[in-house]
């Protein structure tokens, strides 16, 4: 992914920033530019809650290139506790910890890189709660 | 040095990466004796952090507990030795990741491992003229050292934040009593340029190094309030190794009571920028309000920044807002060497 798209969203992948539809009742995360149900352009920024319920997960051990390095990794379907789901890299776990409907808070980690001389992306990834929440 | 208005800790936040090594894990590869490690185990970073990630969640922590919106923070200094772009700040990611952007001043410090009270320093100064109403103060580093040599086994990984602002404005946490900084030219630890490991001279290490510049400090700051090691309950000095601070609290007066709660090198290791800050965090996780501690940095280069804070009744109700530095470094996961070397990107791609 380029620089100039992902520096536009980087409020979004940083801070779990969504858009709401009004009219909908409805977030989108990743944001989108327009309700997808009902067209309306005046989408509203929302902080997501940080904690949510894994729902599923697959194990990655044949990444792309950009995420070669970190694999074997996990990728999961979280239930964020306002009931957004999103779908998003878990960090800091074990494939043998994971099971569906344990909880997990957002970090703020490294994604990928451009070798060693380009930029460093970063956003927001899951792990399991430090504590019972 | 004091400031022309009071100021205090309104906020503190700590975090320490999941992973461990033990210091006998390191000697079984390199055929050392384990009769003489320096520590237990050090923490590690995973290949998803660096300096910047864990800023931003020892950061977050801070601002859980200072209870105050991230756009009224109006500095962001990030210390540490191990930037994520050689140009390029760190604190600006750190600082939008927090949504302290884009009304503030952000920018970082290097001073090897004094540059995080380096940095709170600065932020003492801003908010003490008046000139800004809150700052962030991070040390935050994942110390680098060079396969087989003495530092790899204490070089950690770490992030302690403090946000400070002026007395009686926020609910204080902690009061800054007096701060005193005592700095010479030292050539004992250094990295030049493109070069991804430090050096080090032992003849200036010890004695010339850290025993003179930690002693220098914290008996200036004493003498300047008209304090003695007694009116302390607590005080932390940089922990480049278990002995180092163990050997200068003694020898200025201090008890090893007096220093146990901040005592974290035998767990996490040297966390450069980061080591005495988490030792200060450490020690407000347990303090009572009426609680006065002595904090001493000490950077190779070399110099040494020491503080006189006195806890205020703030601590009861802020502490158990964020997870504790304990909380961090009880919750550990062993790696061997293989994995080690991996998430430390000591194998070429």
């Amino acid at each position: 992914m380029g620089s100039p798209s992902y520096w536009r969203e980087k409020v979004y992948r940083y801070r779990l920033i969504a858009k709401y539809c009004e009219n909908c009742n409805k977030k989108y995360y990743p944001p989108k530019l327009a309700c997808p149900i009902c067209g309306n352009k005046e989408l509203k920024e929302v902080q997501l809650p940080r904690i949510g319920t894994l729902i599923t997960y697959t194990w990655v051990t044949q990444p792309t290139k950009d995420f070669a390095t970190q694999a074997p990794y996990v990728v999961g379907l979280i239930k964020l506790d306002d009931g957004t789901l999103i779908v998003s890299q878990l960090t800091d776990v074990e494939i043998e910890e994971l099971k569906d409907g344990i909880r997990v808070e957002a970090v703020f980690r490294r994604m990928f890189e451009e070798g060693d001389s380009g930029l460093i992306y970063y956003g927001t990834k899951f792990r399991p709660c430090l504590f019972s929440k | 040095m004091k400031t022309f208005y009071t100021v205090s800790i309104i906020g503190y936040g700590a975090y320490v990466p999941l992973r461990r090594i033990k210091a006998i894990e390191i000697a079984r590869i390199w055929g050392k004796s384990e009769k003489v490690l320096p520590l237990e185990e050090k923490s590690v970073a995973a290949l998803d952090e660096d300096t910047a990630t864990m800023a931003v969640e020892a950061a977050y922590n801070a601002i859980l507990r200072a209870k105050i919106q991230p756009n009224e923070i109006g500095a962001v200094f990030v210390g540490t030795e191990s930037k994520i772009y050689t140009v390029k700040p760190t604190a600006t990611v750190v600082a939008e990741a927090l949504g302290i952007t884009p009304t503030t001043l952000a920018s970082d410090y290097e001073f090897a491992c004094k540059a995080g009270t380096e940095a709170t320093q600065t932020c003492i100064g801003l908010v003490g003229s008046g000139m800004i109403k809150a700052a962030l103060a991070i040390g935050s580093d994942i110390a680098r050292g060079r396969p087989g040599d003495e530092l790899e086994y204490t070089a950690g990984a770490g992030a302690a934040a403090l946000i400070l602002a002026r007395s009686g404005i926020y609910e204080d946490v902690a009061e800054i009593e007096g701060t005193y900084s005592f700095v010479t030219d030292t050539p004992d630890f250094w990295r030049r340029e493109g070069q991804i490991y430090p050096m080090h001279y032992y003849r200036f290490t010890g004695e010339p190094a850290y025993f003179y510049h930690s002693r220098e400090a914290a008996l200036r700051l004493m003498n300047e309030l008209g304090l003695k090691p007694s009116d302390f309950k607590y005080a932390v000095f940089h922990q480049p190794n278990s002995k180092f601070p163990q050997e200068v609290a003694k020898s200025l007066g201090f008890t090893a009571e007096q220093i146990k709660p901040g005592l974290l090198v035998p767990l996490i290791g040297n966390s450069y920028a980061a080591s005495s800050l988490l030792g200060l965090t450490a020690t407000l996780d347990i303090a009572k309000p009426g609680d006065r501690i002595l904090i001493t940095s000490f950077g190779s280069g070399a110099g040494s920044d020491a503080m006189s804070i006195i806890v205020k009744d703030g601590i009861e109700s802020k502490r158990d807002l964020a997870p504790k530095t304990m909380d961090y470094i009880t919750r550990r996961r062993y790696v061997d060497y293989a994995l080690y070397a991996k998430h430390r990107s000591k194998y070429n791609k």
